[in-house]
């Protein structure tokens, strides 16, 4: 009960309190460009949300018992000291960049619907940096297999909270008066800084 | 490049000029075709790092020493890249750059590698260096490319230093680390405007900033 306690508590920091988009700024790109309709942001945060519960524990694991200091001691003592740290760059990517090419033919032979669904959100989202800023935050905060899947988890949702109601303010907007410099990135960016205000107020919430 | 004599001429330039394509691959990403406020690219790192002026000039030499390097790379290797696995190829090379940009940083300002925490990493998949390697780097040769990269690189630096000059002038009252409002208008009751510290701020200074370039410059966007 206390663990189930500590994950919600975990959940809901990560999709309200420290909002990967609003609070950290990661995968602004794809959200000021996809969030102009309600269905594209919507396959978009799914596939998010998806890619994300995947790479997380992946990464997590290839930290674990790969890069770590010491990691790779299960091989034999003679390499208790071996640190492979500074690879994690570049074995993050590879693996994101494997994981959503796995994910799109699993995906793909499973269930075309939600392949037809997802489009050309899944490869694009390999080059997304929410993806990769949330495996580099969950080595840096020493997070656990299981607190990283739940984070993985619900960092994807809280993107896909914010990537669809800035597609649904953004619907209503088409038939506002804005004056021309402002059209499109300028007023999108006002408004996310008023979201990110709104979302300030669930600072503290504990569960 | 449409009829065969202007091929010739091509292979005939010079290595190293500076004519007029050159000048304008330097000079208009400045403003006219600023990566951030009109190519849409790299916003992420452009709001997270702008709390301290010295963040963002630091992760702004940062991204031009990746962007030159990666600009010039995969300028030489585009005709030896095949174009089905480009994306995988450029990936490789920018995280490797990005990885030496990192240990640099780790070795000789530690402090500022700290608190710039995962966004040195997080320039692997800043779009600025991804879209000006597809867009410019893979269709031209390694000089113009170079000064795409540098005229990029400092169109993204100037934005992230302005955002960041008013992020900490407004919300510490600090610049480069020294105080700037005087301890007598604290007195007054000059009070440091704590929005401009957390991420609202960002998003509300960038957007004015980007309204006032597009007036001044004229760009639009339909929608």
């Amino acid at each position: 009960m206390e663990l189930l306690n500590a994950y919600l508590s975990l959940a809901a920091k990560s999709i309200f309190v420290e909002n990967i988009l609003l609070a950290y700024f990661l995968g602004m790109c794809s959200f000021l460009a996809v969030s102009k309709k309600v269905e594209t942001a919507l396959g978009l945060g799914v596939a998010v949300i998806f890619v994300l519960t995947i790479t997380a524990p992946t990464n997590w694991m290839i930290n674990y018992f790969l890069l770590q200091e010491g990691a790779l001691s299960w091989i034999g003592s003679a390499f208790d000291t071996v640190d492979l740290t500074f690879l994690t760059f570049i074995t993050f990517i590879a693996v994101i960049a494997a994981m959503v090419q796995l994910v799109e033919m699993v995906i793909d032979r499973f269930s075309p619907t939600l392949y037809n669904a997802l489009g050309i959100f899944l490869p694009l989202i390999a080059v997304n940096c929410a993806i990769l800023g949330s495996s580099l935050f969950l080595v840096e905060r020493d997070y656990g297999f299981d607190e990283s899947l739940v984070f993985g988890f619900s960092s994807g949702a809280g993107f896909a909270l914010a990537i669809v109601s800035m597609a649904a303010i953004r619907t209503k907007l088409e038939y506002a008066n804005i004056p021309a410099g402002l059209r499109g990135l300028g007023i999108t960016m006002l408004m996310t800084g008023l979201m990110a205000i709104a979302f300030l107020t669930f600072a503290g919430i504990q569960l | 490049m449409s009829s065969p004599a202007t091929e010739i001429d091509v292979q005939r330039e010079p290595v190293i000029s500076f004519g007029k394509k050159e000048r304008q691959a330097l000079i208009d990403p400045f403003s006219d075709n600023n990566p951030i406020t009109v190519q849409v690219l790299g916003i992420c790192s452009a709001l997270a790092v702008t709390t301290q002026f010295q963040l963002a000039l630091t992760m702004t030499a940062a991204v031009i020493a990746v962007l030159v390097c990666s600009n010039v790379i995969i300028s030489l290797l585009r005709n030896l890249i095949p174009p089905n696995i480009r994306i995988i190829v450029m990936l490789s090379v920018i995280a490797s750059l990005v990885i030496v940009v990192d240990q640099v940083l780790k070795a000789f300002v530690y402090d500022i590698a700290v608190q710039l925490s995962v966004f040195v990493g997080l320039i692997i998949t800043n779009c600025i260096i991804m879209g000006r390697a597809e867009a410019f780097a893979m269709a031209n040769r390694p000089w113009p490319s170079l000064l795409d990269g540098l005229g990029n690189g400092i169109g993204y630096g100037v934005i992230l230093c302005i955002v960041a000059f008013f992020r900490e002038l407004l919300g510490s009252g600090n610049l480069l680390g020294f105080e700037v409002v005087p301890a007598m208008a604290y007195d007054a009751g000059y009070v440091d405007m704590g929005l401009m510290v957390i991420a609202p701020g960002a998003f509300i200074i960038l957007g004015l900033l980007i309204w006032a370039q597009r007036t001044w410059s004229g760009y639009t966007e339909e929608g």
